[in-house]
């Protein structure tokens, strides 16, 4: 290994808790979100939706609204691009997204977008959208994942399944996955205990506080100008010149401040209705989404429909473990079925393990990306029936999952061999807790479960600008959505050996860099800080070649440390060491801008795991579950700015009480979403919570200079497990399907 | 429908604006007076984002309709930091990473200040159950309560 790739271990300023340079426009109310820009003559974008599960569109009337005094322009799925078509699978992507943000000839969902309005002000748009009159024919839906695999289901669209579903299933199962390694039915026969139950979850919204929101500016050029709330701007633009039939570059989207995304903001749906509005009306148009408009047509996670079955040794030692998993995701394939699959058995190393994944359409909204997409309920499943097997063979939890964890050079259970990885160290860490040794009160209960993510790189692009004074201006193409512009500035400044304040980090448009993949995956800090890193590394060899000018000695004589330029040794020579302020402030005259960069697609991301420990409490009157403690512990390899990875454990766990316990997308029989607003969708308010701990585990990843794991999405993959095991012990009674709120806790009693 | 022509006081400044009679407060500081801190997390009260003070009182400014507010005082989260220095809550805010996307941050600070008023010494319940009409999405409030309790214990040193 080059020098350049070892892992760094001496650090300066990673690992510090610096003040985020983004923190005094966000306390202010200065920082520009999505629905803070205005433009000279903008118009007001507004869509109309279907209130129908499943309909034939048979007319579509825009007369009336046409003709309201303020209308300027109508848009329908006439107005978008011609050249995309449909082929199976997620092959077709672009036209799937087409056909979400602008239906054809039928609506596929309660909320589906059919036309759009853009008008002066947006009271008008609203009021036009009432005006549009559309004639349905009303075809059966169905929207429940066992319903729509099942035979006679309405199939939502003929010819979707890709090449790798098995003959003999119905047309709404698109995609099949199935992977293991030994033989499940010989591992079955070695066990003491085998238990085998199903599960499941429902659908939930990532749920965000900022509605999608954008600005958009298009000519009958071609030429075109996108502002908007995304995590993936590079994305959004390659994808609205498909949609619209432009040239990519002839579009500009810049990236606003992202008001919480969770994998819900890495697809467009409002964004190419405003370009083809203001294309139509040479002005710019805006469209702000409503809450209602949030939860009924943009991406909630899937639901699932589970099987599992593991069997043990008296011991505890795993001997085998089978898992199926139906993935529904709404009208459109890309259910993550194989990744759920993929995750389910990850946290342990079976000689014996075979799992299979169904991804599923429904009449539902198209399901998106959802932190850890699959994870969190692959883990539900199997770390419920682990917990079980464990409380039956009156076996301690963590003492099992230790016993069977994966570990360096472990087969993982989907394929590959697990590299350096810290599952031990986070089992370690919650044995020796003080929270697993607390006591626990009658009606009270103690979950854990482990979790896991792959973690991912993506392409990256950086560029890292020297100014003359010394201070350094970093590009990045990655949406900032959890304090990444901190952790980058930290890695710049260990890296240049200049103070952390002297550096400044910019979400940069996509006319100023190379393409940079969507903010998911947990890449951030690990992708664009190694991109971060090593253009530092190609400003800094720059730097010292023009020291290596100055002095007259080779450039290989010449060293950087601690931010300066210095011989590399007695033998090259007695300089004075030159700061990096004393090289830039000449470079105008010595060569001219100094600019390091670095482009690539990193592959080392390094997978990552967590354990988490939670009490509950259940009152057997109401039903409902208080979290009393909660503790978390995951490997973040290595922590560049701990407050923000702490942040990224403690917002995944809150997010997994919510998912565990209280929030679920709920179809009535007409097929109409019910709960489409935070009153009746409830996320978990301040006055549910406890404080929630959090340890960092340092295992360092090494595919990255650092050590740096993307800590985001690991977070979310324990929570429903550990909650559904705490609550299960705490009612006497297990729970299998979520979320378990009252009634459904209350059933359960009952039934016991 | 005919606009209507409000006066109010914002900040401290005295405003006017041209309102339809459905626009709401949070349309009218946004729209009409460039005020963009309030957020429309929800447009029904649910998620606080838009919270500023009416008169003295903690409000949703997207219940409150702009031709509500004729001759009322308002205070926005613009209006928190007066000077080049933030108010104590702003700096704790920062220094806590108590915001992750900050979309809620406005309406969680407008809130708090509000709550400090009201009781300089509130305990952890009393600050969870204030802030249960603030949603924040990110943080899992935790960091978010530590700093309101530490301002709260430094500003009554202060004091």
């Amino acid at each position: 290994m080059a020098l350049d790739d070892q892992n760094k271990s001496n650090f300066k300023f990673v690992g510090t808790r610096p003040k985020r340079p983004d923190g005094i426009d966000k306390v202010t109310g200065r920082a520009k979100f999505g629905a803070d820009s205005y433009a000279a003559g903008m118009l007001h974008g507004a869509i109309v939706r279907s209130p129908h599960a499943h309909a034939r569109i048979k007319s579509i009337d825009t007369s009336e609204a046409e003709a309201l005094k303020g209308v300027k322009a109508v848009v329908t799925r006439a107005d978008f691009s011609k050249d995309i078509k449909f082929t199976s699978g997620k092959d077709s992507e672009d036209w799937n997204v087409l056909e979400n943000v602008m239906a054809d000839d039928r609506v596929l969902y309660d909320g589906h977008a059919l036309a759009a309005i853009a008008a002066t002000s947006a009271l008008i748009a609203r009021d036009a959208v009432k005006l549009v009159k559309v004639e349905y024919e009303i075809l059966p839906h169905v929207t429940d994942v066992d319903e729509a695999m099942a035979v006679g289901a309405p199939v939502i669209r003929k010819g979707a399944p890709d090449k790798s579903v098995p003959p003999g299933l119905h047309e709404n199962v698109v995609s099949y996955y199935e992977s293991g390694h030994g033989d499940v039915e010989v591992g079955f026969q070695e066990a003491d205990l085998i238990i085998e139950n199903s599960f499941k979850t429902e659908a939930t919204h990532q749920g965000y506080i900022e509605p999608h929101a954008c600005l958009a500016s298009l000519g009958s050029d071609g030429k075109g100008e996108l502002w908007c709330t995304t995590q993936g701007h590079f994305k959004f633009q390659k994808v609205c010149a498909a949609l619209l039939g432009l040239e990519t570059s002839q579009l500009r989207v810049t990236a606003s401040e992202i008001g919480g995304g969770f994998g819900g903001k890495t697809t467009v749906f409002i964004e190419p209705v405003a370009l083809a509005l203001s294309r139509k009306t040479n002005r710019p148009v805006k469209i702000v989404m409503s809450r209602t408009e949030v939860f009924r047509a943009t991406g909630p996670t899937a639901s699932t429909s589970m099987d599992i079955k593991i069997g043990m040794k008296k011991d505890g030692t795993i001997t085998a473990g089978q898992g199926t998993f139906r993935l529904q995701g709404g009208a459109f394939p890309g259910a993550p079925g194989g990744m759920t699959a993929m995750c389910a058995f990850a946290p342990y190393a079976l000689k014996n393990v075979h799992q299979i994944g169904y991804s599923v359409m429904s009449n539902r909204p198209k399901q998106a990306a959802y932190r850890a997409p699959g994870s969190p309920m692959a883990a539900f499943a199997v770390e419920s029936v682990i917990d079980a097997l464990c409380k039956k063979l009156d076996l301690d939890p963590i003492e099992v999952r230790l016993k069977n964890a994966s570990r360096k050079g472990t087969k993982a259970s989907y394929g590959p061999t697990f590299e350096e990885i810290g599952l031990v160290e986070c089992l370690e860490a919650a044995k020796s807790h003080s929270h697993y040794k607390a006591p626990l009160k009658a009606g009270q209960g103690r979950g854990i479960s482990c979790g896991f993510w792959f973690n991912f790189g993506g392409e990256t692009a950086v560029s890292l600008a020297l100014s003359e004074d010394g201070t350094v201006q970093i590009s990045v193409g990655t949406p900032d959505i959890g304090g990444s512009r901190a952790s980058i500035a930290l890695m710049a400044a260990e890296e240049l050996g200049i103070p952390y304040d002297h550096i400044r980090c910019t979400v940069a448009d996509t006319a100023t860099l190379g393409y940079n993949e969507v903010s998911h995956g947990s890449r951030v800090t690990y992708a664009t800080g190694l991109a971060t890193i090593k253009a530092a590394r190609d400003a800094i060899r720059k730097l010292c070649k023009r020291a290596a000018e100055k002095w007259g000695i080779p450039e290989e004589a010449v060293k950087w440390e601690d931010g300066h330029a210095i011989p590399s040794g007695p033998n090259a020579g007695d300089f004075e060491p030159l700061s990096l302020k004393s090289i830039t402030e000449k470079m105008g005259k010595t060569g001219g801008p100094i600019v390091g960069h670095f482009e690539a697609t990193p592959e080392g991301a390094g997978v990552s795991f967590a354990t988490h420990i939670v009490d509950a409490e259940v009152d057997p009157e109401t039903g409902k579950t208080q979290i009393l403690r909660y503790t978390v512990i995951q490997d973040a390899g290595k922590a560049i700015h701990p407050s923000y990875v702490e942040g990224q454990f403690q917002g995944g766990a809150a997010q997994g009480i919510g998912w565990a316990l209280n929030e679920e997308y709920i179809y009535g029989s007409d097929g109409r979403l019910q709960n489409a607003g935070f009153l009746d969708y409830r996320i978990p308010l301040a006055s549910d919570l406890p404080m929630i701990d959090t340890v960092i585990v340092e295992v360092p990843n090494p595919g990255h200079p650092y050590g740096v794991r993307g800590v985001g999405e690991t977070s979310i993959c324990p929570p429903l497990a550990a909650i559904a095991n705490a609550v299960s012990q705490a009612a006497g009674v297990r729970l299998t399907e979520l979320p378990m709120s009252p009634p459904r806790i209350l059933a359960a009693l009952k039934a016991e | 429908m005919s606009n209507i022509h409000v006066n109010a006081t914002v900040n401290g400044d005295e405003v006017g604006f041209l309102c339809d009679p459905r626009e709401t407060l949070l349309d009218c500081l946004r729209d009409k007076l460039s005020l963009t801190g309030a957020k429309e997390g929800c447009g029904t009260g649910d998620c606080g984002a838009c919270s500023v003070k009416l008169s003295g009182r903690l409000v949703c400014s997207c219940l409150v309709l702009g031709a509500e507010v004729e001759g009322q005082e308002i205070e926005t989260i613009e209006g928190m930091s007066r000077d080049e220095n933030l108010h104590p809550l702003q700096e704790k805010f920062i220094e806590y990473a108590a915001l992750q996307c900050g979309i809620c941050t406005p309406g969680i600070l407008v809130a708090t200040k509000a709550l400090l008023e009201k009781n300089p010494d509130p305990t952890e319940t009393e600050v969870r159950y204030w802030l249960a009409g603030n949603l924040c999405r990110c943080t899992g409030y935790d960091k978010i309560i530590r700093a309101i309790l530490d301002t709260a214990a430094d500003m009554r040193e202060a004091s």
